[in-house]
C-alpha cells in the first residue's frame, strides 16, 4: 500500500543538481546560464538545435539527456522558448545584489506586464513569494519568455507564476 | 469502380507522409479521410512536438498538420475527405460512402493509417453527461473552442492526461484532480511538471475512480485508494467537486478495416491491443496491404510520420517506381531515424515489441492473396 | 443555486488566439434560442450554452450527453430540423436550425424520414 496520498511530478533539488543539464555551481555565478531540467531519456533534440552557440549537447543518440556547456551559453533564451517540454529556464544569479533573474517559458493568457507583481509557483505547484516581472518577450512560436526577479534562495524552486486576477 | 494506384486510408500524420512519399515518386495516390479536414489528431494538439527536425519537432501539432497537408496538396495528392469506408472487399476493394453516395475504389496498393481509438473504463455513473473521453475534451476545447464544463477531473496520468490537464489550464478551466491507479505518474516528467507547476492540480496516484454522481449531469466523483490488487481500500474515499470527468486511460489501434483484409494480427499490451502483423516494410500478411502509424502499434506522432514514409517508399517500390537499391537506401535512412526515436526508457519497450512483431511475421507467415473475412 | 456563469467559449486562447469564428447565428434548442457560430458543430453550441443533457434513454429516461466527440459513439444524437439520429458533435450548425431531444425509438421510427 502506498503511503503518500499525493505525488506530484517534481524533481527533488538533489536530483535537479545532478542533471547534466544543470550547470556547476561556479558557472551559475557567472552571468546568465540555461538550466535544462530534462531528466529522462526521450528522443528529442530541439534544445540542441535551438541554441545558436552550441551550448546544449544531446548528440546523435537523441534520447540522451541534454548537457549544458556554460562556457558557451550567453543566456539568449532561445532554448527556453523552443523546448517542447518547456523544460529549460535561465538563471542569472547576480542580476542585482539582492535578486536573481529567472527566465521562464510562459504559455498562458493574459501575459503579465513588465513591472507587475505576480506570485511565484514552485516546481511542486505551491505558491511561493510575490515576484516582480522584469520583462516579457512574446515569441513568434507562441511560447513567451517571462523574466522575474526572485530572492536568490528561491532561484531553483520557482518554476511558474500565477497572475492574481482582479475580481470584477 | 474506380481504379487507383494507391489508396491511403486515414489522413493523420502517417497517412499524410505516406501520400507525400508516394506522390514525390510520381505515384498516383488518393488519400481518404472521414473528416472534413485531414490532419488526424494533430489538429487538436496545441503543444510543440518532440523529436528532431525531420519530425517537425518544436512545431505545434496543428501547424504540423497544416504543413503536411500543404506539402501533400503541392504534390497533387488526391484528397477524398468526408469519405467513410464501410467495407473492404476482396482484392483490397474499398467501399466508400461520401455524403449520400457510395463508390468502390480498387487500388493496387492500400496503406491503412487509421490511427488509434480511445479506451474507456466503466464505473457507476459513467453514462452521466459530463463523462467523456480525453479526445472529446480536446476536440471541444482546441478545435471548437468551447469548454464542456468548468472543473475537470482527469482519469489517467499518461502523456494524454497530463497534456490535456495543461491544455485545460490554458483554456481557462480548472483541473480538480488527476487520478492515477498506478503508484506513479505515467507521463514524461516534462509533461507532468509543466502541468502541475502551472496551476493548482492535486495528483492522486494509487487511486481509482469509484463513481461519478449527479442528477442530470456530473457534479462530483468519488475516488479511493487502491491496494496492490487494484482494489479500492475501504475508508479511503474522497469526494471531488467536478463537472467533467475526462477519461485518459489509453489508446488502441483502430483495426476494424485492416481486419477486413484478412491480415493476421497479434495482441500486444505495450502497443495498445490488437496490432496487425507487419514486416520491416510495413506490409501486412495480405498482399499489397500496408499499415503505418498508431494502427501498427500506438506510439507517437514522430513515429507515425516515419512509418508513413516507410510504407510510402515500400509501396512505391513494389509498383516499380524506384529501384530495389534506391528503396533499400531510402528505407535504411528511415529505419535509422525510427531507431533513434525509439530510444530511451519509454521507447525501448516499444522497440522490443515492434521487433517481436517483425520476427513473428518472418518466422510464421507467408504472405497470401488478399481475402476478406466472411461473417 | 444560481451561480454566476463564466463564459464557456474559449475566445482568448494563448496559443490559438482569438478564434476566427464564423458569423454569429441563432439556433433553437427545445424551444429556446441560443447563440451559435457558423462552422461549429451543434454539440459545441449546446455545451457553450450550458446544456449538458442531449437525450434520454428509452427505458429509464437516463440523461446522456456527448462522449467521444468525433461521431463514433452516438451518445449525442438529437432530432435536427425534424430528422432524428443526427450526431450533433460532427454536424455543423445552420442559422434557424431547430434542435430537439428525440423521443424513444418508437417515435423515432415512426417519424424518420
Amino acid at each position: 500500500m502506498n503511503d503518500s496520498q499525493e505525488e506530484k511530478a517534481a524533481l527533488s533539488e538533489d536530483k535537479l543538481f545532478e542533471l547534466p543539464g544543470f550547470p556547476d555551481e561556479e558557472d551559475l555565478e557567472d552571468g546568465p546560464v540555461a538550466v535544462v531540467e530534462c531528466p529522462e531519456e526521450i528522443a528529442c533534440n530541439v534544445c540542441e538545435a535551438a541554441c545558436p552557440f552550441g551550448a546544449i549537447k544531446v548528440g546523435r543518440e537523441i534520447k540522451s539527456v541534454p548537457e549544458i556547456d556554460p562556457e558557451k551559453c550567453v543566456g539568449c533564451g532561445q532554448c527556453v522558448s523552443q523546448c517542447p517540454g518547456l523544460a529549460v529556464y535561465l538563471v542569472d544569479m547576480n542580476y542585482t545584489d539582492e535578486k536573481a533573474l529567472l527566465t521562464i517559458p510562459y504559455e498562458f493568457s493574459p501575459l503579465p506586464e513588465e513591472g507587475e507583481s505576480v506570485t511565484g509557483i514552485t516546481r511542486e505547484g505551491n505558491k511561493s513569494s510575490p515576484v516582480k516581472v522584469e520583462g516579457v518577450d512574446e515569441k513568434e512560436n507562441g511560447t513567451a519568455i517571462v523574466k522575474i526577479l526572485v530572492p536568490k534562495p528561491e532561484i531553483h524552486r520557482i518554476r511558474g507564476i500565477s497572475i492574481e486576477e482582479n475580481q470584477s | 469502380m474506380l481504379n487507383k494506384e494507391v489508396a491511403v486510408v486515414g489522413g493523420g500524420p502517417a497517412g499524410l507522409t505516406a501520400s507525400i512519399e508516394l506522390a514525390k515518386r510520381n505515384v498516383d495516390v488518393t488519400l481518404i479521410d472521414e473528416n472534413l479536414q485531414a490532419g488526424g489528431q494533430l489538429l487538436k494538439q496545441t503543444h510543440k512536438f518532440f523529436g528532431s527536425e525531420e519530425h517537425y519537432a518544436g512545431v505545434r501539432g496543428f501547424n504540423i498538420a497544416r504543413e503536411l497537408i500543404e506539402d501533400a496538396k503541392d504534390l497533387a495528392v488526391d484528397f477524398l475527405l468526408e469519405g467513410s469506408i464501410y467495407s473492404v472487399y476482396e482484392d483490397k476493394v474499398l467501399a466508400v460512402k461520401k455524403e449520400k453516395s457510395t463508390r468502390l475504389i480498387s487500388p493496387e496498393r492500400v496503406i491503412f493509417a487509421t490511427g488509434a481509438s480511445e479506451k474507456v473504463i466503466n464505473f457507476p455513473g459513467w453514462t452521466l453527461p459530463g463523462v467523456m473521453g480525453a479526445g472529446a475534451v480536446q476536440t471541444f476545447v482546441n478545435q471548437h473552442r468551447v469548454l464542456p464544463g468548468r472543473k475537470f477531473t482527469i482519469i489517467g496520468s499518461g502523456n494524454v492526461g497530463t497534456i490535456v490537464a495543461y491544455q485545460l489550464l490554458q483554456a481557462g478551466a480548472e483541473v480538480a484532480a488527476i487520478v492515477e491507479a498506478a503508484d506513479e505518474i505515467g507521463s514524461y516528467y516534462v509533461h507532468a511538471n509543466k502541468a502541475v507547476r502551472s496551476g493548482d492540480i492535486p495528483v492522486y496516484t494509487s487511486h481509482t475512480i469509484k463513481e461519478a454522481t449527479g442528477g442530470e449531469s456530473v457534479d462530483s466523483v468519488k475516488i479511493a485508494q487502491v491496494d496492490d490488487s487494484w482494489q479500492p481500500v475501504p475508508g479511503t474515499e474522497k469526494t471531488i467537486d467536478t463537472d467533467v470527468v475526462c477519461l485518459a486511460v489509453g489508446l488502441r489501434p483502430r483495426t476494424k478495416l485492416t481486419s477486413l483484409t484478412g491480415c493476421r494480427s497479434i495482441y500486444s499490451s505495450t502497443l495498445g491491443g490488437e496490432v496487425p502483423l507487419h514486416d520491416e516494410s510495413m506490409e501486412t500478411s495480405t498482399d499489397g496491404v500496408y499499415v503505418a502509424g498508431d494502427v501498427a502499434g500506438v506510439e507517437e506522432a514522430s513515429i507515425a510520420i516515419e512509418e508513413g514514409r516507410l510504407a510510402g517508399v515500400s509501396a512505391a517500390s513494389s509498383l516499380g517506381y524506384i529501384s530495389n537499391s534506391a528503396e533499400a537506401d531510402q528505407k535504411e535512412e528511415i529505419r535509422g531515424r525510427l531507431e533513434l526515436l525509439r530510444g530511451g526508457k519509454y521507447g525501448e519497450e516499444r522497440a522490443e515489441e515492434k521487433e517481436r512483431i517483425r520476427s513473428i511475421f518472418n518466422e510464421r507467415l507467408t504472405r497470401r492473396e488478399s481475402s476478406t473475412v466472411r461473417r | 443555486m444560481e451561480e454566476k456563469k463564466q463564459d464557456l467559449r474559449v475566445n482568448n486562447h494563448p496559443i490559438l488566439k482569438g478564434k476566427s469564428a464564423g458569423d454569429k447565428i441563432t439556433i433553437t434548442v427545445e424551444g429556446e434560442e441560443i447563440e451559435a457560430y457558423e462552422g461549429e458543430p451543434i454539440a459545441a453550441a449546446l455545451l457553450a450554452a450550458d446544456i449538458t443533457v442531449f437525450r434520454r434513454t428509452k427505458k429509464r429516461q437516463d440523461p446522456r450527453g456527448p462522449f467521444c466527440g468525433i461521431g463514433l459513439c452516438t451518445d449525442c444524437v438529437m432530432k435536427v430540423n425534424g430528422e432524428p439520429n443526427v450526431r450533433t458533435c460532427i454536424t455543423p450548425v445552420e442559422d434557424g436550425m431547430v434542435v430537439e431531444k428525440q423521443g424513444d425509438d418508437r417515435e423515432v421510427r415512426k417519424n424518420a424520414k
